[in-house]
């Protein structure tokens, strides 16, 4: 990791459900871990958060989804982001997910899934070890 | 192909992307900032500050809509403040500004202060330089929520506001030099809380003071509910008007100015800081020696560091 380049993260979240004690969380432990973190809050379309993730030029994004629409949510983010030339920003999710869709969402191209229980320090060792920053 | 190149085509990653590599000093970006600066010099800057929370963000998102209808295209440089405690950051102005997050034409960046300070931080200038070159028509500015000291945002504005909220001070806070001597606009925001008349009466008693010159421009009062949209109408055509008024009267020269010397004056101090940190340790070294031997003083030496002849 280039230590010159200070890592950014855009963390959102897809869809209708308005919980964001989750994310809020994720941010901050982000933002203890010294990353700058671009904070969308709740119900994104996949647009904005592609848009986000393009404008503001981030290494990371990650997405939270607790309603169970995370294989269209987060596969739609993909698409997007491919469409736009701009899959080589690492995403990953986590939120409610049962293990099975863990497969699929790699398939759509997507770095990591955590499922509930995952320990905010284990996010960030992730994290640290796998953006590449250019 | 250079990412210049693909930014005056407008295109918002390689926009994005240089921005970013300019913020981390990246030689690369550097190196085409000479070229950049050279497409640049088109947009209107309108710069606005106040108190964390004052309602900046949904100001912008309101004015943003509004002037879309009109077909500018918008840029937007938001800072939020850095942690001095672990280097990190939440930059959270974008959460404000929902309604533009699928427009092509408003590029919204975030930036962190990163200890910059005066309000801004290190990487505006630039930022501003690539959304311009981008061919954006108006740029907005949106400062650190602060207090009263940080005024670079003036500084490098062409319009100047100022956003205040009822309940937060009284006659005194407006006597206080800073940011409120700085505004071409003042927005009261939140308008409909208690004691936003009085707020408004105390900073029209705070303007009566200063005598009314000729051919200059008198700072507005205007009132707004941002968050309803309410008041900002107003506000966009106030804004076009001072733009009027500053290229009627040819003041806009004078903006093109102050911004200028910020910026350079900026330059010289980050190419001097540079300078000493990449210095060969031994000047250091043998200047240290020299001034513990008191065969220099500190002021001598510093103008040997940077090779400037001695002041008589
Ligand atoms: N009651 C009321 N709330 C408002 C109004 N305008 C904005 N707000 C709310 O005030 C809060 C802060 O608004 P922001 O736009 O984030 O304020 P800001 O000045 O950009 O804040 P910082 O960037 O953190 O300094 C949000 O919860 C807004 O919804 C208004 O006119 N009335
Ligand atoms: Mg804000």
């Amino acid at each position: 990791m280039n230590l010159e380049r200070k890592a950014r993260v855009l963390i959102a979240k897809p869809g209708l459900d308005g919980h964001d004690r989750g994310v809020k969380i994720i941010a901050r432990a982000y933002r203890d871990a010294g990353f700058e973190v671009i904070y969308t809050g709740v119900h994104q379309t996949p647009e904005q958060i592609v848009n986000a993730a393009i404008q503001e030029d981030v290494d990371l994004v990650g997405l939270s989804c607790l309603s169970g629409a995370h294989l269209y949510l987060f596969s739609e983010v993909m698409r997007q982001l491919r469409e736009r030339g701009a899959d080589d920003i690492t995403v990953i999710g986590g939120g409610i997910i049962p293990k099975e869709d863990v497969p699929k969402l790699r398939e759509a191209g997507m770095k990591e899934v955590f499922l509930p229980g995952t320990s905010l320090a284990q996010i960030i060792t992730w994290t640290r070890e796998n953006i590449k920053l250019k | 192909m250079k990412l210049l190149n693909r930014v005056l085509k407008g295109d918002v990653r390689a926009a994005a992307q240089l921005i970013r590599s300019l913020e981390d000093d990246v030689p690369e970006a550097v190196a085409e900032l000479k070229d950049v600066y050279l497409h640049t010099g088109q947009a209107y800057i309108v710069g606005i500050a106040g108190a964390p929370g004052a309602g900046k963000s949904t100001i912008l998102e309101s004015l943003i809509d509004i002037f879309r209808k009109g077909n500018m295209k918008i840029g937007v440089v938001a800072i939020d403040p850095t942690s001095p405690l672990s280097g990190g950051a939440i930059l959270g102005d974008r959460l404000r500004m929902q309604r533009q997050g699928a427009d092509e034409d408003v590029f919204i960046r975030s930036l962190a202060s990163r200890g910059w300070k005066g309000g801004l931080s290190k990487a505006t200038m630039n930022t501003v330089h690539v959304l311009d070159a981008m061919g954006k028509d108006i740029i907005f500015v949106e400062a650190v929520g602060s207090g009263q000291g940080e005024v670079d945002f003036a500084r490098i504005a062409d319009t100047s506001i100022v956003t205040l909220i009822p309940g937060l001070g009284d006659e005194i806070q407006m006597m206080k030099a800073g940011i409120m001597e700085m505004a071409d606009i003042f927005v009261i925001n939140k308008a409909e809380r208690e004691g936003s008349d009085n707020l408004r009466m105390s900073l029209e008693a705070m303007l009566s003071m200063t005598p009314h010159q000729p051919n200059t421009w008198q700072p507005n009062i205007l009132l707004t509910e941002a968050i309803l949209n309410k008041g900002t109408e107003q506000l966009a055509k106030v804004i076009l008007r001072h733009k009027d008024f500053l290229i009627s009267s040819n003041k806009i020269e004078k903006c093109r100015r102050r911004r200028a010397e910020l910026e350079l004056t900026a330059a010289i101090e980050s190419t001097l800081h540079h300078h000493l940190e990449t210095m060969s340790g031994c000047l250091l070294v043998k200047l240290i020696d020299d001034l513990v031997l008191r065969k220099t003083d500190p002021k001598s030496a510093a103008l040997k560091v940077i090779n400037l002849p001695e002041q008589k």
